[in-house]
């Protein structure tokens, strides 16, 4: 283990430097390699199989082996049907507009939740929290009815408004309890050091929201992107999210389990969404917390 | 902030407007039509124009060069794809969401057997007699009648299926013909130190197809030709009685509880098992996966029974119409070319799928190419469609709970059989 | 609580020093006003989504499912209920053959509501135990600056981007007989196909896939703690612990108690992982899944169950805001009435 990193740790910042030996670095150090095997292990599982031969679908041997690229080939195959690629487009339409018009909505709810006096504020949460509460399974088909007669079968707006609802009462109760916790003196003085409210809010308080606002908006777009049940209920082939296109898989034959290709297709999904995150949390929220006043 | 503060309300009003528009429109979603389904069905019989024809997930590539096909010569009747899912249960949901909503764009589908009573009961398939009529001629019986409810033809058979037991020839030279000599066979399997037999045996709708297997090749039956709880009786007890001996000897094996169909491929093409219950599809993959370890050393028979041969259950696919499609015509052709010999020739070649049509089996041609024909003609000739019955979910449910109860000895066969009954007749109950 | 003594009180912030009753009064109008405007947009994005439903579903609970006519061989309106699709499920009352009611034989849905309300509790109390905890653990990993700290974030983030049916997919493959779990801990556990084992499937992989949510979530609670607290506290001679429960559990509290609850609110409906690995065998029926088995039998019996369903997560979410103090709530709600 690397004992030369004797990098300050935010929890043990006090700890002399030029210890010889840092107990709580190493102790970290093993603590990550504990997630990291906990969080992947089963993932690595799920490349070695979609990196299967089919005819070895059942093949146990714990590392890579009758590699090949067809499951991938397949997911993306048109002349299968499979039009993957608009899928993916699809899902990342409607999990982008779900989670800016979440979040942006969500703002105003958690702000005023947060900051303003009113009656019936305890009514108000109750009645938010509602969309986590009925079982989602019960809202297909009132959904489906109630969209296919206004005529919005098969169209995004049908895919986004009930997937805002769904996310709606996380985003607003998360920002909400940030909002709660945030240092609403410093805007005060900023506006005092002659800022607008406006300036105020941009150069103090949204710094400091960074963070928990997308650490919000990463848990909507994922709920989002995950999304089936509506999905699978409300959507036609132009507009087939990623989730739903992967239950439409099937083996060659019937009955035969189709698993190197959904594994295939469960890949092609998860690792541009991390890269996505990754790049995003680098560039974006690097680049607000920068000025922050922490 | 001003404008802001005015533009909502605005925006409040108007989504407002939208849904109370909506609910005016909604209605319950029970989806009864005592009344209603004589009027869609005696509409838009001679309707002709395109058509959207609805299936689960093309497996093989099949449906769409039969649809270019069709396309080709009906320039004014085209058929439009519509791909569902490839779960079963997610097919049905999706079938039942668009009957529900009387959506005239489903206007021709394939459904599960299971299905067809259900369907028919709730008055969302147009019978296929008068002008709409569909032939049967030379079909197998017993597909056949998996697609007639209340003695009126609902659907026309479109593909089948059934049980066959795959065994392994180097260490069986005669295929057991009964179930009893199948477990006196189960030495050799003992002296090999792989497992005898094992079939579908999970809580899944797989594990209803095995123990109706059971039940009705011991002569006894689930449900009566009229729809009612019929599973008390001996022969019905005996049958489960079978099975759980089984288990219990470890003539079936412990984990075969947690089987559905590709554990089972999987443990017979890894050599563990000596035989095993399984749908014609694993044929092929047995043969050619590279994991496969008996790929030479096994074959196929009937499913064994009481004396002879065991009632399989069906398996496979009719194709019905919606009483709501506005083109009937034009449906009730295309149903025509689907069950003709032409088309039911390419799903065999191209699908693996069984053909509807006694004659096809008997093709030297497609013999050839599918060696298992023979033998699951057999299968489906003795076979049984499973419940036929507008309740089916609820049948299912009352055959997996009580016949796993009794397979994990939670409960004897006498109770598990007795449970079974009550639970089927209080489905009808209501 | 003790956010409270940390924490200027959020009214105070605010700024509003109440010089008399009146004016308070009106503060909160013109405040209300303010506030109900903003909220609107929210409100009626969920208005659409949820009220529908929810009062289409109740409407429906109160009709009977429709019967079959044995003389047409049709089903027929099944006609108002009263509350026999309630008691069909609380007392387990199924129709007998004749008319009349009887205790549901085994083998159908009505029988197994108390078990699966069991079942749903008991998923929900362990696997939200098991996600809080590894979930602390790993923010607090997460929070410590070392090298490779982008790694772990990316890889956390990983289980909650596979979609729950491909996830759920996965696990049954592992957990089959001949699987992957059984073959590296050269074990023969019929993880699927008894009770015990089928429960911890379905726990691991729930713990798996949902842990990174309550780690995000904790690690932006942490990220609003200041390192000063720590440096003073540590002048002060506080221990690891004391650190960690005197400062961080009580600032992480409101990010917390709303991982929390809506890791319960979501876990009473689990579906997926149970339908797909088990099927709901052996003990593994949750509420979710017998509503959808319910609805494919019978529509207005399952909109009965699901407004059971909602009344019982609407109970714990209440008792779980009101008395447990998810904080961010409790807080927001007692500056609403005004003090």
């Amino acid at each position: 283990m690397s004992t030369a990193t004797a990098s300050k740790t935010s929890t043990a910042p006090a700890e002399k430097p030029k210890r010889p030996f840092n107990w709580g670095s190493l102790r970290t150090y093993i603590s990550a390699v504990i997630i990291l095997i906990w969080c992947l292990a089963p993932f690595y599982w799920m490349l070695v199989t979609a990196f299967r031969d089919v005819g070895y679908t059942f093949d146990t041997t714990p590392f890579f082996t009758h590699i090949t690229w067809d499951n991938f080939a397949t997911v993306f195959d048109e002349s299968l049907g499979n039009h993957f690629g608009r899928n993916l487009l699809n899902s990342l339409i409607v999990g982008a507009v779900t989670t800016v018009v979440a979040l942006l909505v969500g703002v105003f709810a958690a702000y005023a939740l947060a900051r303003l006096n009113f009656r019936f504020k305890f009514v108000v949460l109750g009645f938010i929290l509602g969309a986590s509460m009925f079982p989602g399974v019960a809202l297909v088909t009132p959904l489906f009815q109630l969209f296919t007669n206004i005529g919005w079968f098969g169209t995004y707006q049908a895919l986004i408004i009930p997937n805002i609802s769904f996310v709606l009462p996380l985003t607003v109760y998360t920002l909400t309890s940030f909002f709660r916790e945030m240092p609403w003196e410093l805007e005060e003085a900023a506006r005092i050091d002659g800022c607008t409210q406006g300036q105020a809010f941009r150069k103090v308080i949204l710094p400091l929201a960074a963070p928990a606002t997308f650490t919000t908006a990463i848990l909507a777009f994922i709920a989002s992107w995950n999304e089936f049940l509506i999905a699978s209920q409300l959507s036609n082939d132009s507009t087939k999210t990623v989730t739903v296109a992967i239950a439409y898989f099937a083996g060659a034959q019937p009955h035969q389990e189709p698993y190197t290709a959904v594994m295939a297709a469960g890949t092609v999904v998860t690792i541009p969404l991390v890269i996505l995150v990754l790049v995003f949390q680098r560039k974006i929220v690097a680049g607000l917390t920068a000025g922050a006043v922490k | 902030m001003k404008s802001k503060k005015f533009l909502l309300p605005a925006a409040v009003a108007g989504v407002l407007a939208l849904s109370l528009t909506a609910c005016g429109g909604g209605g319950g979603g029970g989806g009864t039509s005592s009344g209603g389904a004589s009027g869609d069905a005696a509409n838009n019989l001679d309707g002709r124009g395109p058509i959207t024809y609805v299936q689960g997930k093309d497996n093989s590539n099949v449906v769409r060069p039969l649809i270019e096909k069709w396309n080709a010569a009906h320039p004014d009747e085209k058929v439009t794809f519509k791909e569902q899912s490839d779960q079963a249960d997610q097919q049905h949901d999706d079938l039942v969401q668009n009957f529900q909503a009387k959506n005239a764009n489903y206007d021709v589908m394939s459904v599960d057997l299971i299905w067809v009573a259900e369907f028919a009961a709730k008055g969302w398939l147009q019978p296929l007699k008068d002008k709409t009529a569909i032939s049967t001629d030379g079909m197998l019986e017993s597909t056949v009648k998996s697609a007639t409810y209340n003695n009126t033809l609902y659907a026309a058979p479109q593909s089948s299926d059934g049980g066959i037991l795959y065994y392994r020839s180097d260490l069986v030279t005669t295929p057991p013909k009964t179930w009893d000599e199948m477990m006196k066979m189960c030495d050799i399997a003992k002296q090999n130190n792989i497992g005898c037999y094992a079939g579908q045996f999970q809580k899944y709708e797989g594990l209803t197809v095995n123990a109706a297997e059971a039940i009705n090749s011991a002569g006894g039956k689930i449900v009566d030709d009229s729809g009612k709880a019929a599973v008390n009786s001996a022969e019905a007890k005996a049958g489960l009685n079978n099975l759980v001996q089984a288990y219990k000897d470890g003539n079936i094996p412990t984990e075969a509880i947690t089987f559905q169909e590709e554990q089972g491929r999987q443990a017979f093409e890894a050599g563990k098992l000596l035989f095993l219950r399984n749908w014609p599809y694993v044929y092929n993959l047995a043969k050619t996966d590279g994991s496969s370890t008996v790929k030479d050393t096994f074959k196929m028979a009937p499913l064994p029974g009481k004396d002879g041969p065991g009632a399989s259950s069906l398996g496979g696919h009719n194709i019905a119409m919606s009483v709501y499609s506005k083109n009937k015509a034009t449906v009730a052709d295309f149903i025509k070319f689907i069950t003709s010999e032409e088309t039911q020739r390419f799903y065999a070649t191209q699908g693996s799928l069984a053909p509807v049509l006694t004659k096809l089996y008997d093709d030297q041609e497609l013999v050839t190419k599918l060696p298992y024909l023979p033998v699951l003609k057999t299968s489906i000739e003795n076979a049984v469609p499973r419940p036929v019955t507008p309740f089916y979910p609820a049948v299912t449910k009352a055959v997996q709970d009580n016949a796993y109860a009794a397979l994990k000895g939670e409960k004897t066969v006498d109770s598990a059989i007795s449970d079974m009954q009550a639970a089927i007749e209080s489905a009808g109950a209501k | 609580m003790s956010t409270e003594l940390q924490k200027p009180d959020a009214t105070a912030t605010a700024g509003h020093t109440m010089p008399s009753r009146e004016s308070a009064d009106r503060k909160q109008l013109t405040q209300g006003r303010w506030a109900y405007t903003l909220l609107a947009p929210s409100l009626i994005l969920l208005a659409v989504v949820i009220i529908y439903p929810v009062l289409n579903a109740i409407i429906m609970s109160f009709q009977k499912d429709s019967g079959l006519d044995p003389a047409t061989g049709f089903f027929s309106e099944g006609g108002p209920a009263g509350f026999e699709n309630y008691t069909h499920w609380l007392l387990q009352q199924c129709t007998a053959p004749g008319g009349g009611s009887v205790a549901c034989p085994p083998g159908t849905l009505g029988a197994q509501f108390w078990d699966s309300m069991g079942t749903t509790f008991f998923f929900t109390v362990v696997t939200v135990a098991f996600e809080t905890v590894l979930g602390f653990w790993m923010a607090i990993i997460m929070a410590r600056a070392f090298r490779g700290r982008s790694l772990i974030r990316a890889a956390v983030l990983v289980p909650w981007a596979i979609p729950t049916a491909v996830t759920a997919k996965l696990w049954f493959f592992i957990f089959a007989f001949e699987g992957i779990a059984n073959k590296l801990f050269g074990t023969q556990i019929l993880w699927t196909g008894s009770e015990w084992p089928a429960k911890w499937a379905i726990i691991i992989a729930d713990v798996w896939k949902t842990t990174p949510f309550m780690a995000l979530l904790i690690l932006a609670g942490l990220q609003l703690i200041p390192d000063e607290v720590y440096e003073a506290a540590k002048v002060d001679g506080a221990s690891t612990w004391q650190r960690f429960r005197l400062i961080t559990l009580p600032l992480v509290k409101p990010a917390l108690m709303v991982a929390i609850l809506f890791r319960v609110l979501d876990a009473l409906r689990m579906y997926d992982l149970p339908a797909i690995m088990t099927q709901g065998a052996n003990g593994t029926t949750t509420l979710s899944i017998l509503v959808v088995q319910q609805i494919r039998q019978g529509f207005n019996t399952a909109a009965a169950l699901s407004t059971i369903t909602f009344l019982v997560i609407f109970l714990v979410a209440f008792i779980f805001v009101r008395f447990l103090g998810a904080n961010a709530v409790d807080a927001a709600t007692s500056s609403g009435k005004a003090k």
